[in-house]
């Protein structure tokens, strides 16, 4: 059952009294209130500091310890107190969440020490309330993430016993640390790039003239010698790339990595350049080809934390960097279209269409002023203007992003879509509650059968399993029995109930179906009746026959055992209507999982009481089914 | 921790003492659930009364399985008994008062006025089978046997058989004291949930 509707159950139960004139069959006994208190204060010891309480208000909370018989584990005889050696701040909030149904959770308190306590007192975190789930939940993240970061430098420091030649390999090109050969490698490839980009930077410097006065870059002077070092580079860079390639443990991944598409793009080049021969046509292509060898540069991340850093900064504030940068497109968009138009009249403006005079805005909003565009009418100027003046608000937008109505904003809205998702969350979490809640139902309601049957067969043992549920557990599920009986239909599972509606289309084929299928309304209207009603049980034993059938077909069966309505006092009565043959119309079949030991009429009465078969009497049914119940292993 | 009734000792305490039969002491247990609707995180409950929502959503946590919103609606027109559309402590008490303590004369009067959807002093056919439908569709979809859609109309014929004695259609409420208290299980029933607070 939900929490906190404890408070509440007695007023439903008395609802039911709403059922009972229109029920049909003796309802079952409620169960007892065995050890029946007036609610009292009950002190809770919290390492010294005192909080007292109703019983009733720890009680809403039965899943809990404080709501459970767990907490008798700690009761202190000598001062009458529950004892707990534990956080009292933490417990002033969890006392709380008794008390109000919402659990807060205080921003000064570490994560982990409020997760421990919650999990000592049995209370899941999921049910923190609205105002801080969020709070909660960043910080659990962030905990998360950063015992994530200690466990792995953690894991790298320890020498893990045996390791295959590819792991090994691996784990020296990620952590250079490991070994001496790993940190040679490291400092070489360092070497290499920095190498190969100042090779591509001085390559275009002009060094020295050739007879002819005409000034070479060094790269063509020496172009041998370049062309050597670019090689040497290159074979160095492939053979690294190759080298992780294969001690990757998920090569796929690893090719879909970063890293790897910069190795990549720092080398191709060259190898393009190979390929390709001196070709004019494609040698211009190839000359800007050799524009990505400056990527090698950004191989040095591998190196740098710091660098790895700030490209993750750079990705995680990529929304907000995002919304400026559009923000700023726009702003570009609508003066460059202003001025255009605003030009256009004047013959020698220079601002022939709107992408032309994106550049004009562009340097203008940047505070630039290159100069080489100029307004030439008075329309022009003013519209420069105000777009001079906007561009300085412009600059002011980053400093807007930090003002506090606008994060609160922002924050807003972008919390109003996760609250949206948490809801769905949260609602399929009640839902999840509420089936378990109804499946605790029917699990208890067989335990509960069997329990019966066991007690009625006199058979002395376990009497703890009718302990198993609370007090106010059992009584949710005497107001659900009541249902049933008012209804006359039981709660199933839906499993059970996807099978029956399997059977029952299976049992077309029978003709006795629809007789039996008519028989319905009268096995409700059978049930507790009067000797008169006989005539009804003809087709009701169709039904466990042609079951019979169609269920050996399916190869599941279910174990219908008769059912007493109630423990003591109406088995007087049931005497009274034992010749009836009523038992087995009365809601015929219950099914349990037990296996075997449910009773058969007979066995029912150990105490002896004289009871006539059900079939020999007066009623001309021939039933055989009636007579016997029908036990069938459960497929369940 | 003190007990709130020693600082704040309305009125109405004494005199719904007098009014129903509860003791003063069952009276605050009472008090201290109706007040502090703690599940009610979706509502905002005004102090003091409880309206058809919150009535609704408190009986349909009982029943997990089928849907409670009609069987609440009856119940709640039942308990709020001067129709003002909320139902307050006082009228949560005296209604209580009946189921719990009441004369198995009073909880069959209850019980009549229940299934009186109009009050007009008798239940009709159609009233009855809202009433009946309601309860049925309380037990859900996942039910043994299955759920027929004639059963709420059977258990009407059934029931209007037992109660209509004249056989004029409606049931009064004289015909159904009469034929429940003529019927035992229904008296003992009716005695079912007397310990309940």
């Amino acid at each position: 059952m939900a929490a906190g509707v404890a408070a509440w159950l007695p007023f439903a139960r008395a609802a039911a009294i709403g059922w009972m004139p229109v029920a049909n069959c003796p309802m079952p006994l409620a169960p007892a209130d065995k050890n029946k208190r007036q609610d009292e204060l009950i002190i809770l010891n919290v390492s010294g500091r005192r909080f007292q309480t109703w019983r009733t208000t720890l009680e809403r909370y039965p899943d809990t310890l404080l709501g459970s018989t767990e907490k008798e584990f700690f009761f202190n005889e000598d001062t009458k107190e529950y004892f707990f050696d534990r956080d009292p701040e933490v417990f002033r909030c969890v006392l709380n969440f008794y008390r109000t149904g919402k659990l807060h959770y205080p921003r000064y308190e570490c994560i982990s020490a409020y997760d421990d306590e919650l999990a000592f007192y049995g209370i899941l975190p999921e049910i923190i309330g609205d105002c801080c789930y969020e709070e909660y939940k960043d910080r659990k993240r962030e905990n998360a993430e950063r015992l994530m970061d200690d466990n792995d430098s953690e894991n790298n420091q320890e020498s893990l016993p045996s390791l295959s030649f590819r792991q090994t390999m691996w784990r020296a090109f990620e952590n250079p640390h490991t070994s001496t050969l790993a940190l040679v490698f490291y400092y070489v490839t360092g070497f290499f790039i920095a190498v190969s980009v100042i090779t591509n930077v001085v390559e275009t410097v002009p060094c020295g003239t050739v007879p002819g006065n005409k000034e070479l870059p060094c790269g063509e002077r020496y172009a041998v010698a370049f062309f050597c070092l670019d090689t040497a580079c290159v074979m160095i860079f492939t053979v690294e790339y190759l080298l992780r390639l294969f001690a990757a443990p998920s090569r796929y991944r690893f090719i879909r990595s970063v890293m790897s598409i910069i190795d990549v793009v720092a080398i191709m080049p060259y190898y393009i350049g190979l390929v390709m021969t001196d070709n004019e046509d494609v040698s211009g292509a190839f000359v800007t080809l050799r524009v990505f060898r400056v990527f090698r540069i950004f191989k040095f991340s591998r190196h740098s934390q710091g660098l790895r850093i700030l490209g993750y900064t750079l990705k995680s504030c990529a929304s907000e960097l995002g919304f400026l940068l559009f923000s700023l497109t726009m702003a570009i968009i609508i003066f460059a279209t202003v001025m255009f138009y605003a030009e256009k009249g004047s013959s020698a403006s220079k601002f022939t269409s709107i992408p032309a005079s994106f550049w004009y805005t562009i340097v203008t909003m940047t505070t630039l002023g290159t100069g080489n565009m100029v307004p030439a009418t008075l329309a022009g100027s003013v519209f420069k203007s105000c777009c001079s003046v906007a561009s300085v608000e412009s600059i002011a937008l980053p400093v807007l992003e930090n003002i506090s109505s606008f994060r609160r904003l922002y924050h807003q809205f972008q919390l109003s879509d996760k609250y949206r998702s948490q809801k769905k969350a949260r609602l399929a979490r009640i839902r999840v509650a509420k089936t378990g809640s109804s499946n605790a139902y029917l699990h208890s309601k067989r335990n509960g059968l069997l329990n019966e049957a066991l007690e009625l067969t006199g058979s002395p043992e376990d009497e703890h399993m009718t302990k198993t549920t609370s007090l106010i557990e059992s009584q949710h599920h005497h107001l659900l029995h009541c249902l049933e009986k008012t209804t006359n239909h039981e709660f199933i599972d839906e499993q059970m109930f996807e099978q029956n509606c399997m059977e029952s289309s299976m049992q077309n084929y029978p003709s006795t179906r629809s007789p039996s299928l008519s028989s319905h309304p009268g096995l409700t209207t059978s049930c507790c009746s009067r000797r008169s009603k006989k005539t009804t049980h003809l087709p009701n034993s169709n039904l466990p026959a042609t079951r019979l059938r169609s269920m050996q077909e399916l190869s599941t069966i279910h174990i219908q055992g008769s059912e007493q309505p109630s423990l003591t006092t109406s088995r007087s009565s049931l005497n009274l209507k034992a010749d009836d043959g009523l038992r087995p119309n009365c809601k015929g079949s219950q099914i349990t999982t037990a296996i075997i030991s449910i009773p058969t009429p007979p066995a029912l009465t150990p105490e002896g009481e004289s009871r006539p078969p059900p079939c020999s009497p007066g009623p001309t049914t021939n039933i055989p089914p009636v007579g016997s119940n029908i036990v069938k292993v459960s497929a369940l | 921790m003190e007990m709130a009734t020693v600082r704040h000792r309305p009125e109405a305490l004494e005199l719904l003492e007098a009014q129903s039969k509860f003791t003063k002491k069952e009276l605050q247990i009472l008090y201290r659930g109706f007040k502090n609707p703690i599940f009610l995180s979706f509502f905002e409950c005004p102090s003091g009364v409880v309206n058809e929502e919150t009535f609704k959503e408190i009986y349909s946590q009982f029943f997990p399985q089928g849907d409670s919103t009609t069987y609440a609606h009856f119940l709640f027109n039942a308990f709020d008994t001067d129709h003002n559309g909320s139902v307050s402590f006082e009228d949560f008490v005296m209604g209580l008062s009946i189921l719990l303590r009441g004369t198995v004369q009073e909880k069959l009067n209850w019980a009549f006025n229940l299934y009186d959807i109009n009050k007009d002093g008798c239940i009709t056919k159609e009233e009855m089978l809202d009433i009946m439908k309601a309860i049925y569709d309380m037990m859900g979809k996942c039910t043994y046997p299955v759920l027929k859609e004639d059963a709420p109309r059977q258990h009407v014929e059934t029931f209007f058989q037992k109660m209509d004695k004249n056989k004029d259609g409606v049931v009064t409420i004289d015909e159904f004291i009469e034929s429940c208290q003529k019927d035992e299980n229904i008296m003992r029933s009716m005695q079912l949930f007397e310990n309940v607070i």
